[in-house]
């Protein structure tokens, strides 16, 4: 390769004299991100200064701050139309403050503060020693079932690292979906995922199946990372540059300036189709999407289930903003090739979610693969590709995301003496023995399934709307279908809770703090609100469905 | 602003609903004097906007229209057309009876825990059902409809799972898994025709851009709306199908005689003669309505289809073991004469069709309710294990012959003059369907009689000896539809008279004269 075909990132290293810029950093605009990020860092201090037995309540003091603070540094900018009129790149081209960003990281921070509630319950499990407990092992370092967790439980050691963590990956999150160059996209997804990977194996019972899990999802997980980070070296071999607007122009042909490197290597179509593939493919991922999916059930039962409904709201939300600002800024001139692939993706994740599904006797895997089949749905509104199937997928995740939420925590209260209840036979005639409980699970359970007056019916409808004036209607088509489908085991749920007699030897339902019962509230109420009155988070979705370029 | 009448005559079930689920545990009696009261309160307000509405007056009217979900074009539309205002008069009517014949059909057999509480979730649930029926009757706004016709589905399905039959020949568990299969199975089967309809309720947004039926129908009209043929039978084919799964239509049936056998007397009427209702009548105000040039287009397919409904719902009732799958079957057949009035495109067909409705829903909570008490005396639904009951029971026995002889409809009763209408209707434009289809009459009248013959003729079976006649609550149901039926036979002028400018109008939707009179024509 002559001297000339290297990309212009080694000859502004190579030169001589250093005229580094210092980066011009717009803060303010930043402050969401930067707060929690701040907050992490002081986590970490609080994990290291602060005496044990206040540990628990500083650290819930900084998470709750931080991601309070954090909404409201996202709402200030969106009403001083950072979403709409004044959107624009910030950090030197490196993060993209605009509509779908703002929308989206503003729902990351509610589901994560509502996800914090689910972290901080320690009034389900039975005190131990004394000392009342969490989800989360008493120390991760021990071997499970050795003398030394034996120690630590007896101590009453509680792993409060999860608050920072949970802050981390929720920085992870808020910088994914707004991330403007590949670089930071890539670093965005590394910090959010490395502690889920961590968290996932922190459970307090069944420690073993939790480490599995971990090690599945990050082994799995590293591998999706490589790819994304190939597609990314291919992608940059392309086009000689990280940023998104670059390498759309290069795909579009729009390009300013052709230096001759650029001349050599944006005419190789596999360069850039390859790369994109790969680099989508990481992101399909961490959709769980079908053929990705697959660590989804195992990881989904296995981690902790404070951690589980978290990762299965925010974790979707953050990639598919990252997906949804990658097809729609970066590879738009690439359309007529993205979508066909995506059209099959969209399919198989449908209907493989909802197939399978059926056959799940667990309620955790249910619900991995009840989410299988709705990141099918959200595709159907990403192959759109109209500003609508922008903010219908907007709309989705927020509706969605609390819907999970409460689902997972519900799923929390139901208990026997080995920890919660996931077996399905266990739940058998638990609407019975605590209406009230079977009933919010009943109300999810209906979201999920798409019933009229549910958020889940407006979402769905939104969607499918999209597609369809997309040009997609046979998605609409294999979506009601995959949606009918999807019902049966829904309804057999409920079947099960309502209709069938309580087991003598069956699970109770644990009575929790104000901490779970808020987030459950929330979830319920988002619900129902967003099913009945959706108009004003529609039109909010509406604004906010345009992508700065 | 004047008073939103139709909303207050939705909105007073559902806060019944809510107040009735609301009552506590112990107070199961106040619950049902509640949801009685409420049912009543409903009734009034029915039969105030059928006072207010002019049958010769514009085509939807008390109408209300506010914005709603913009984002979808969507209005909280609502507005009655004559058959609306018929049909909701028959939903309020039967749900005062529904709650008074379920009385006793909710009382929790153990105590269980604390906060259970069935009782007072069986009214509630009724009442939210009344509401979002009347709801679905009320919206000319097609996914305002498409809400509450998806929606009643939830309510209805914990009512059939959740409430059965006290005596069952096979224990309390094995009822268990029927009441549940039977639930699973009717929401199956409603939810995939909902789904379908979802679809194509999309389709009509991307082709039409609102959601409004009078807005639709102005477009089509003028011209500035144009259906490919080729979508509008798609778009057609997605509603029809959601709504005869709902009605329910022969092939499609086989969820009815389930989730009446295994429900509760008066759950099978709500399902049958209330909410089966809104299939048949979405049929008329949204298929006809909306995509007449498809309709035609497919009327020789679905009256081949309601015949053999008419012909095989008989044949089948007249094999029948059980009486509420029995009545199950005539009323498939029923609903066969109805779509076959609706399709075949007179007047004198889709005023029967209309009539026909209302009589159905009349003569089946009367043969229904019956049967209920019988069952309950008894403790089994089996044809066989009844006899000689017209001697220990006379008056129950003599209600029951009324009611069975409106199934068969004989002149004098209801349904004689709506099944005549429908089969004039048909014949003057499809003789040989017809012909047929009078067959069902032949039917009817075998399986009716012989239930009638085998269940309280004969020598008195020793275990029906002590069976007491009808009690004061149950004459209170019985006897004012027993009344309703002969009146309407004798006098059906009233529903007509609402009905028929309604008819005309659907009618000219779809652009259809009445044929001629041979007589006339032959001059």
């Amino acid at each position: 390769m002559s001297a000339t075909a290297v990309h212009s990132l080694w000859t502004t290293a190579a030169d001589p004299i250093s005229k580094i810029d210092a980066p011009k950093i717009e803060y303010g605009q930043l402050a969401p991100t930067l707060i929690i990020v701040g907050a992490a860092i002081v986590g970490v201090l609080v994990e290291a200064f602060v005496p044990r037995k206040t540990r628990y309540y500083a650290q819930m003091f900084v998470a709750v701050v931080a991601l309070v603070a954090a909404f409201a540094a996202v709402v200030a900018l969106a009403a001083d139309g950072y979403g709409t009129t004044k959107a624009g790149i910030a950090a030197m081209g490196a993060i993209a403050v605009d509509g779908p960003a703002l929308f989206l990281q503003g729902t990351i921070l509610l589901t994560a503060l509502v996800g914090l509630f689910t972290f901080a319950e320690r009034r389900l499990d039975p005190e131990a020693h004394g000392n009342r407990v969490d989800s989360f092992a008493a120390q991760a370092a021990s071997v499970p079932g050795s003398d030394s967790e034996k120690k630590a439980v007896k101590a009453g050691f509680t792993t409060t690292e999860v608050f920072p963590l949970l802050l981390f990956a929720v920085a992870g999150m808020l910088v994914f979906p707004a991330a403007n160059d590949l670089l930071t996209l890539f670093v965005a997804l590394e910090v959010l995922s490395l502690p889920l990977y961590l968290m996932c194996a922190l459970a307090r019972r069944k420690r073993l199946m939790s480490q599995e899990a971990a090690v599945k999802y990050f082994l799995l997980g590293a591998f999706a990372s490589a790819f994304t980070l190939f597609g990314i070296a291919l992608l940059y071999g392309y086009s000689g540059s990280m940023s998104y607007a670059t390498i759309a122009q290069v795909v579009d042909g729009t390009v300013p300036e052709v230096t001759p490197a650029l001349a050599d290597t944006m005419g190789n179509d596999a360069l850039l189709l390859v790369g994109a593939a790969l680099l989508v493919m990481g992101l399909l991922f961490k959709v769980g999407a079908v053929p990705f999916h697959m660590w989804t059930p195992d990881v989904y039962q296995g981690a902790p289930t404070p951690v589980t409904g978290f990762m299965a709201a925010a974790t979707k939300v953050a990639a598919f903003g990252a997906l949804l600002r990658i097809l729609y800024v970066v590879l738009p001139g690439l359309r007529w090739d993205w979508r066909p692939v995506m059209w099959a993706v969209a399919i198989v994740t449908m209907l493989v979610g909802a197939i399978v599904a059926i056959t799940q006797t667990d309620i955790k895997r249910l619900l991995a693969y009840s989410a299988i089949s709705h990141a099918g749905f959200i595709l159907a509104g990403v192959i759109a590709t109209t500003p609508s199937g922008i903010s219908s997928v907007l709309f989705y995740l927020a509706a969605y995301s609390f819907v999970t939420i409460g689902a997972f925590a519900v799923v929390t209260l139901v208990r026997d003496a080995g920890g919660e209840a996931t077996h399905l036979s266990k739940w058998a005639g638990l609407g019975r023995r605590s209406p009230l409980v079977a009933a919010v699970f009943a109300v999810f359970l209906l979201a999920f399934a798409g019933i009229p007056l549910t958020s889940g019916f407006a979402g769905k409808f939104a969607v499918f709307k999209a597609a369809a004036e997309g040009g997609a209607a046979p998605l609409v088509v294999v979506g009601v279908i995959a949606s009918a489908i999807a019902a049966f085991f829904y309804i057999r749920v409920i079947v099960l809770m309502f209709f069938s007699e309580p087991r003598p030897e069956g699970p109770t339902v644990a009575v929790p703090s104000p901490l779970t019962m808020t987030a459950i509230g929330v979830g319920v109420a988002v619900t129902v609100v967003l099913g009945v009155a959706p108009q004003y988070f529609l039109e909010l979705a509406g604004d906010a469905g345009v992508f700065v370029r | 602003m004047s008073f939103p009448l139709l909303t207050a005559t939705a909105a007073l079930p559902a806060i019944g609903a809510i107040a009735t689920a609301a009552v506590p545990a112990a107070k199961r009696t106040a619950a049902k004097w509640l949801a009685l009261l409420f049912s009543l309160a409903t009734l009034v307000l029915a039969v105030v906007v059928l006072v207010r509405f002019d049958p010769d007056g514009d085509r939807y009217q008390l109408t209300e229209s506010h914005a709603w979900i913009a984002d979808f074009g969507v209005r909280y539309e609502l507005g009655v057309d004559g058959i609306a205002v018929a049909l909701i008069a028959l939903t309020a009517l039967l749900i005062p009876f529904i709650v008074l014949a379920g009385w006793h059909d909710a009382d929790p057999l153990e105590t269980g825990s604390k906060r259970w509480r069935p009782t007072q979730g069986f009214f509630a649930l009724i009442l939210a059902v009344e509401a979002m029926v009347i709801l679905s009757f009320e919206a000319t706004d097609v996914f305002l409809f498409y809400i509450f016709f998806e929606a009643m589905l939830i309510p209805l399905y914990f009512l059939i799972g959740g409430f059965g039959d006290r005596a069952h020949e096979h224990g309390e568990e094995t009822a268990a898994t029927q009441r549940s299969y039977a639930a699973v199975k009717f929401l199956l089967y409603n939810l995939a025709g909902g789904l379908v309809m979802l679809a194509a309720v999309i389709g009509l947004y991307v082709v039409a851009g609102n959601f409004s039926l009078t807005e639709i129908a102005e477009a089509r009209a003028n011209g500035s709306l144009d259906m490919a043929t080729n979508t509008e039978r798609w778009l057609f084919l997605g509603f029809f199908f959601a709504f005869a799964v709902k009605a329910p239509l022969w092939p499609l049936h086989t969820w009815l005689p389930n989730a009446m056998q295994e429900s509760t007397a008066p759950v099978a009427v709500l399902i049958t003669a209330v909410v089966d209702k809104v299939g048949t009548f979405a049929m008329l105000r949204f298929c006809l309505g909306l995509f007449p040039e498809a309709s035609k287009w497919a009327t020789p397919a679905i009256l081949v289809l309601a015949v053999i409904s008419i012909i095989y719902g008989a044949l089948l009732a007249v094999g029948q073991r059980d009486i509420k799958r029995l009545i199950a079957y005539a009323s498939i057949s029923h609903f066969g004469f109805i779509i076959m009035g609706i399709f075949a495109m007179t007047s004198q067909g889709q005023s029967g069709a209309t009539l026909y409705m209302v009589n159905h829903g009349i003569s089946t909570a009367v043969l229904m309710l019956i049967a209920g008490f019988l069952i309950s005396r008894r403790g089994s639904r089996l044809i066989a294990d009844f006899g000689g009951v017209q001697k220990v029971a006379p008056v129950l026995a003599g209600t029951f012959l009324i009611g069975g002889l409106a199934t068969l409809s004989l002149p004098g009763l209801a349904p004689f003059v709506s099944e005549f209408l429908v089969l004039v209707g048909t014949f003057t434009r499809y003789p040989v369907i017809g012909i047929i289809a009078t067959f069902g009459i032949v039917l009817a009248a075998l399986y009716t009689l012989v239930l009638y013959q085998r269940t309280m003729t004969g020598p008195v079976k020793p275990e029906v000896s002590a069976m007491p006649d009808l009690r004061a609550r149950e004459i209170a149901v019985v006897a004012p539809l027993v009344v309703l039926l002969v009146f309407l036979g004798v006098y059906p002028k009233p529903v007509t008279d609402v009905v028929n400018p309604a008819v005309k109008h659907t009618m000219s939707d779809v652009e259809k004269k009445d044929p001629r009179p041979e007589v006339e024509a032959a001059k």
